[in-house]
């Protein structure tokens, strides 16, 4: 059974067709990359499975480890074990990164039937984490994403991944605003959590990123449907060929 | 319950004879219905006040009545009759607090959710609990080993029977009687609230608290406080309130006042959570209150923090009057209003000595249809060359149907004094909230959370305990708000 199935989905903003019945499914272990021209609907998809109010899918389903996420609310599905790290990570003023840390770990524990951390052991666990991203004590104590450089902020998404532990990771444009440092810190970041029981969706324009983080598999998306599948190689000819080709061969 | 029925009938009865005297009443554990010169005696009376006060009392209703209740404030409400309230009643029996089946289940529930179950209040450490139970003071603890400080932390009743020099000498002293309405008819009519005595030089050594609660249906609550903290002393004041739910509004009319002698400091941090009233605002309290320090002293210091989430309406000003030279006041407040809450809050920074400072941090936060409103009024007088003033006023809205207004009033009169104000509006954004739900928060711990990060500068004002207690409060009232 795939961790992630994506049947079919269709998905309308405002009137408009942004998904066209994208199908996809992902096994344990594996990595996907879905890459696409602008406007293809990959930050979509993203949030549409998230579960993003305004996301609802029109038809089709998306099961995770076999359940249907589509009557859950997007905490639901985050405490299930679905993570996003997002292209633009959102500022909260006054919340320090440590408790919004905590809170969000304890919150995936409890769904787990795991103890909730104490403060001791939390703090302990969230030092190693960070220190692995090059994330200082003194930035888990700052309002979280707030006055974060890019990179600062894609490595505190990295961090949550790995504190959270989740079973299927969306990476959306994590490559965007990252010099080339920062890009291989982030990588090295995913690459480190990449194991038999989870899998990773990245979504991103640039073939670069996936010289990081090399994929088992790549999806082109355009206008809302997956036109072509195949190995990492399919990101090569991207990067040669640009996206027109393929879009006017599919 | 019976007992209180078998005491309306009671009390029912005899107004129906009031004309013909006031000797019988004086054995009722309720003053009858309304308010007139013979309910002030009757309550100095119950209280066996000296005549000083008794007169001074007087003074202050007659004063009332000739004074017009405040309508500038941005509040609607139904002309309150006071006539309809009961200006005094005492518990019979002293309610056993000790046993928590006797305590509302209403109440329980809110300490549940708070997490602070009535009797570990008591064992909070180093806190100091006096209950005022419905207008009379029912506990005093930790007064002894305040007493071998030389500190005195008694109900203000006490204290004039105990102290009535300092009493005489204080009361009135920040808050004349004919300040405004409800500090008139608090002079008139109060029952009973705390006295604090801290001699030079002493630092008391735990946070001094009060728990207020409301409790007897129509049964105004008229507090009174006095603080006095001599030259180089300091003490901090907890005042927490919380009421259960009640069909009829209630008025609340208390007074404060605060006084600093030279270097002395005094922190007054309030968590007040009264009932509120359902969603359409029916049957939550009105709080009308006065509160004022006087930094009398040459660098003294007098720092109000409040987090205020409940009441019907909310109208409260705790200030400072800056007399001595280099004395600094501060004013931190979060005021959360939600359904139908209308709150009108702020501060008064009167600055008259030298170099005198003043800090005002005000985060407002409203949900459902609730207005809040900041209103502030920085004075400079003549005199007080080199002052200086900030002031910071952040409003958070949570839908599309509450309000927010910020109304600073400036009067500078120094060219050498600096006043600055900022003022910003925000909006818990759909992007905020969607982040957090993605890390697996709902979305009322991720309201709470966001809410809570706005408030950080004021909460960081508050005692420990208190800022666990505040912080857990704020996302209860917020409960249904989002999603």
């Amino acid at each position: 059974m795939s961790l992630l199935e994506i049947k079919n989905a269709h998905l309308k903003l405002d009137d408009k067709n942004i998904l066209n019945g994208v199908s996809l499914s992902v096994n344990k272990g594996e990595v996907h990359a879905i890459m696409g021209p602008n406007g293809s609907g990959k930050s979509t998809l993203s949030y549409m499975l998230a579960g993003r109010d305004g996301y609802e899918l029109e038809k089709g389903e998306i099961l995770l480890d076999g359940i249907s996420l589509s009557e859950m609310e997007a905490d639901e599905r985050a405490r299930s074990g679905l993570f996003l790290a997002f292209q633009y990570p959102v500022e909260l003023p006054g919340v320090g990164g440590m408790s919004f840390l905590r809170e969000a770990v304890n919150s995936r524990r409890k769904f787990l039937g795991e103890e909730e951390l104490d403060h001791l052991a939390f703090v302990k666990e969230a030092r190693k984490e960070a220190s692995k991203m090059y994330v200082k004590d003194e930035m888990l104590k700052r309002a979280v994403n707030v006055g974060f450089s890019g990179g600062e902020k894609k490595r505190f998404e990295i961090l949550q991944m790995a504190m959270l532990k989740p079973t299927v990771s969306i990476l959306d444009e994590t490559d965007s605003g990252l010099d080339v440092d920062a890009l291989k810190i982030v990588s090295d970041g995913v690459n480190a959590q990449r194991n038999s029981e989870n899998a990773i969706v990245v979504i991103t324009h640039y073939q670069r990123l996936l010289d990081y983080i090399v994929p088992d598999f790549v999806h082109i998306l355009s206008d809302g449907v997956i036109i072509k599948s195949a190995g990492p190689e399919l990101a090569l000819e991207v990067e040669k060929n640009g996206y027109s080709g393929l879009i006017n061969a599919a | 319950m019976v007992a209180t029925q078998e005491t309306i009938d009671k009390v029912k009865e005899v107004t129906s004879s009031y004309k013909y005297g006031f000797v019988t009443e004086l054995e009722a554990e309720k003053a009858p219905l309304g308010l007139s010169e013979e309910i002030v005696k009757f309550i100095s009376k119950k209280k066996k006040e000296p005549k000083w006060l008794l007169d001074w009392r007087l003074k202050a209703y007659k004063k009332w009545l000739t004074m017009d209740e405040p309508n500038w404030a941005m509040v609607n409400f139904p002309k309150i009759d006071f006539q309809e309230i009961y200006y005094y009643s005492a518990p019979k029996t002293k309610p056993k607090l000790n046993s928590l089946d006797e305590v509302d289940p209403e109440l329980l529930k809110t300490y549940e959710k708070l997490g602070i179950p009535i009797k570990e209040q008591e064992a909070l450490a180093g806190v100091a609990v006096d209950y005022v139970f419905d207008s009379v003071s029912v506990a005093t603890t930790f007064r002894e080993k305040l007493a071998n400080e030389g500190i005195i932390f008694c109900p203000i009743s006490e204290a004039v029977q105990n102290y009535p020099d300092l009493v005489k000498k204080y009361i009135g002293s920040v808050i004349p009687i004919g300040d405004n309405y409800y500090a008139a008819l608090n002079s008139a009519v109060f029952t009973d609230g705390s006295f604090v005595f801290v001699p030079k030089g002493v630092k008391c050594p735990m946070e001094l608290s009060t728990y207020f609660r409301i409790n007897e249906q129509n049964s105004g609550q008229f507090e009174r406080t006095l603080i006095i903290v001599e030259d180089n002393a300091y003490v901090s004041y907890l005042e927490g309130c919380t009421a259960p739910q009640r069909d009829e509004n209630q008025l609340h009319a208390a007074v404060v006042e605060l006084v600093a002698m030279d270097d002395a400091e005094i922190k007054y941090s309030t968590v007040q959570n009264w009932y509120p009233g359902d969603k359409d605002g029916k049957g939550g309290i009105y709080n009308f209150v006065t509160k004022r320090g006087n930094c009398l002293g040459k660098r003294s210091k007098i720092s109000w923090t409040q987090v205020e989430t409940g009441s019907a309406i909310t109208w409260k000003y705790p200030s400072c009057v800056l007399k001595g030279d280099n004395s600094v006041g501060e004013f931190y407040s979060v005021a959360v209003a939600n359904n139908a809450q209308q709150a009108d809050t702020g501060t008064k920074m009167i600055h008259i000595g030298k170099n005198t400072k003043s800090t005002i941090i005000s985060k407002g936060i409203s949900a459902g249809k609730a207005q809040n409103t900041y209103r502030g009024q920085v004075q400079i007088q003549k005199n007080a060359m080199g002052s200086r003033n900030f002031t910071q006023c952040d409003s958070l809205l949570i839908g599309d149907q509450c309000g927010a207004h910020t109304v600073p009033y400036i009067n500078q009169h120094t060219p050498s004094a600096r006043v600055e104000h900022e003022a910003t509006t925000s909006k818990i954004s759909e992007d905020q909230l969607f982040y957090c739900l993605q890390r697996g928060l709902d979305s009322e711990q991720a309201t709470s959370l966001i809410v809570n990060g706005f408030c950080k500068e004021v909460m960081k004002e508050l005692p420990m305990e208190f800022a666990v207690e505040a912080q857990k409060l704020i996302g209860i009232s917020l409960e249904g708000s989002v999603g």
